[in-house]
Order: C-alpha cells, then sequence, then structure tokens
C-alpha cells in the first residue's frame, strides 16, 4: 500500500475515533455546572480562533489580503440584520471581486 | 422554517468548497478515490487539506497524521457539547459522530430552543456531508477547470458563515470576551507554533472564563 494510502487511512480512523469519544463521554463526568459553563464556551473560543485563521492567515502566516472585504461585508451585513444566505453571498462576491481586481 | 433554510444554506455553501479540496487533492498529486476516501471518512475540512498539503510540501505520512489529527481533535470537544444537546445511544450516536464539525455544532449553538439546536445539527451535518463529498469529486475530476478558488470567493465562504453562526451568541458578555481574546490569541501565535495549535489552544481561554 502507497505511504499516502496509509496516510489517509490512518488518519480518517483517528479523526472519527476523536469525534465519538466525544460523543462517548459520560453525562455524570459534564454535570458540574463549571464544567458545563466550559464546554458552553468551547465552540465559541474554537470557531472564533477559526475565523481568525481561516480570514488572515495564509499558511502559519499573518495575512490581510482580499478576504477582509468579504469578512467585512459579512459583519456589515449581520448587524444589518440580513438573512444569512446574503450574508454569506456577499461576502464571497465582495472578497472575489477584490481578489480579481488585484486591489 | 428558517432553521431548516439556514442549515441547508449552510450545507450548499460549504460542501461547495468541497470543490477546492478535490482540486488541490488532486493538484497535490494525490488520487480522486484518495480525495473522495478523505471526504467520506475523515469528512472534516482542516485536517484533510492539511493531510495534502503536508504530504505534497514532502513531509512523512507520520507527519501528516499527526497535523491531521490534531487539526480533527476540536471535533472530540465539540462531541462533549453536541452530545449534551443530542442525547442519543447506539448507531444514532454514531452518526452523529461522523458529522460532528464545525459547522454543525456553530448552527446548533447558535440556537436557543432545544429542537431547533437538534434540527440545526442534522440538517447542517447531513447538507454539509452530501454538498462536500459531492463537490469534492466534481473538483477532483474537474481540477485544471476551476482554477483559482480565490477569484470565485470560496476561501472566505468558511469564514463568513462562522462569523454568522457566531454574531447570535455575542450579546452574551461572556461569549464576547471569549471570542475576542481567542481571535486575538489565534492570530498572535499563529507564526510560533505548528498549523492547529492557534485553534485548540484557546480551550485555555474557554477554562478561565468559564471558570466562575
Amino acid at each position: 500500500m502507497s505511504s499516502q494510502w496509509i496516510a489517509v487511512i490512518v488518519t480518517s480512523v483517528l479523526c472519527y475515533g476523536i469525534k465519538f469519544i466525544g460523543h462517548a463521554i459520560p453525562e455524570i463526568w459534564l454535570a458540574h455546572p463549571r464544567v458545563q459553563r466550559i464546554t458552553n464556551l468551547i465552540p465559541i473560543v474554537l470557531l472564533s480562533a477559526l475565523v481568525a485563521m481561516q480570514a488572515f492567515t495564509t499558511k502559519t502566516k499573518f495575512v490581510v489580503d482580499h478576504r477582509l472585504a468579504g469578512i467585512t461585508v459579512a459583519i456589515v451585513a449581520l448587524t444589518a440584520k440580513l438573512p444569512f444566505p446574503v450574508v454569506v453571498v456577499g461576502a464571497m462576491a465582495t472578497s472575489a471581486i477584490v481578489y480579481r481586481l488585484k486591489i | 422554517m428558517s432553521v431548516k433554510r439556514d442549515s441547508l444554506s449552510v450545507g450548499l455553501a460549504v460542501g461547495a468548497a468541497g470543490v477546492a479540496f478535490g482540486a488541490v487533492a488532486v493538484a497535490d498529486h494525490f488520487s480522486v478515490a484518495q480525495a473522495c476516501f478523505l471526504s467520506f471518512v475523515l469528512f472534516s475540512g482542516a485536517s484533510q487539506f492539511s493531510l495534502v498539503a503536508v504530504m505534497s510540501s514532502g513531509g512523512s505520512p507520520l507527519s501528516a497524521i499527526i497535523t491531521g489529527t490534531f487539526l480533527g481533535g476540536r471535533n472530540g470537544l465539540y462531541g462533549v457539547r453536541m452530545a449534551q444537546i443530542l442525547k442519543l445511544k447506539g448507531i444514532k450516536r454514531a452518526l452523529a459522530a461522523q458529522i460532528t464539525i464545525d459547522e454543525s455544532t456553530g448552527v446548533a449553538i447558535a440556537q436557543t430552543d432545544p429542537d431547533d439546536q437538534k434540527t440545526a445539527f442534522w440538517y447542517t451535518g447531513i447538507g454539509v456531508f452530501f454538498f462536500w463529498n459531492l463537490f469534492t469529486l466534481l473538483g477532483a475530476l474537474g481540477a485544471k477547470a476551476i482554477g483559482d478558488t480565490s477569484a470565485w470567493g470560496l476561501d472566505v465562504a468558511s469564514p463568513a458563515i462562522f462569523c454568522a453562526v457566531l454574531y447570535p451568541r455575542l450579546k452574551e458578555r461572556k461569549f464576547l470576551i471569549s471570542a475576542l481574546l481567542a481571535f486575538i490569541w489565534a492570530l498572535s501565535i499563529t507564526e510560533l507554533v505548528p498549523a492547529g495549535v492557534p485553534i485548540i489552544s484557546t480551550v485555555f481561554i474557554a477554562a478561565i472564563v468559564g471558570w466562575n
């Protein structure tokens, strides 16, 4: 088997295992109010950091480029309470236009 | 109604970015079958991209496995949160685990009603899964036809979606503070640590803010 297939299969199996373990942790371990507060916050911090990485880095380097225009439009659309598809399509179109114009 | 509509919009928009994965994987000398296998079985965008990137830049299979698995680590934390909401057993839990990713968790926690949270999780998770796999195949087959994914705004679809799912939660003070700290922290250390660490390390911010 090629080394590529080994990496593909092993990583896939490990990543599924991680997902499953999260679901299978006994509820009793998570009943404490402090644990509840922290597990409520975990998706928030992870997703916020993910936005930072996806919008402002390229291969772990800090970069400000066309994506900033897209994210700005998304945030303006959100504060204006526009529907979700408008937020996403508006961000994508803006980012694509800025990228193509090479601003 | 709008929960299902929003969930399926996320499924389509994020799933369409599977074109980028399929195209990148084939451009980096992975086969169409390997690209599709990753989208079907691994099913976690960041892990998939990192695995392909590490190996195509000359990294060993072991380093690709470690990076990919590390980036998949946050899905386990999402699983902890989603299990509390979904309360599943057996085969349903096994299926829910597979679609426990950024998007399904994000759209679920953006809802306030418990039934809406469950609906959002399943509709978003299955929607992303379906379109991500479909578009991975199309991207892998048509790698050269698409060209530059930035020219189509595909690189900003995902962060824009996460802004939208986070936004309604940020009215709560502790959530807003945590989100801002995590954002700043991740960007501050990104050039100093391996890929994945800036994201997963923000768990300590959740622990500090949530302590009391």
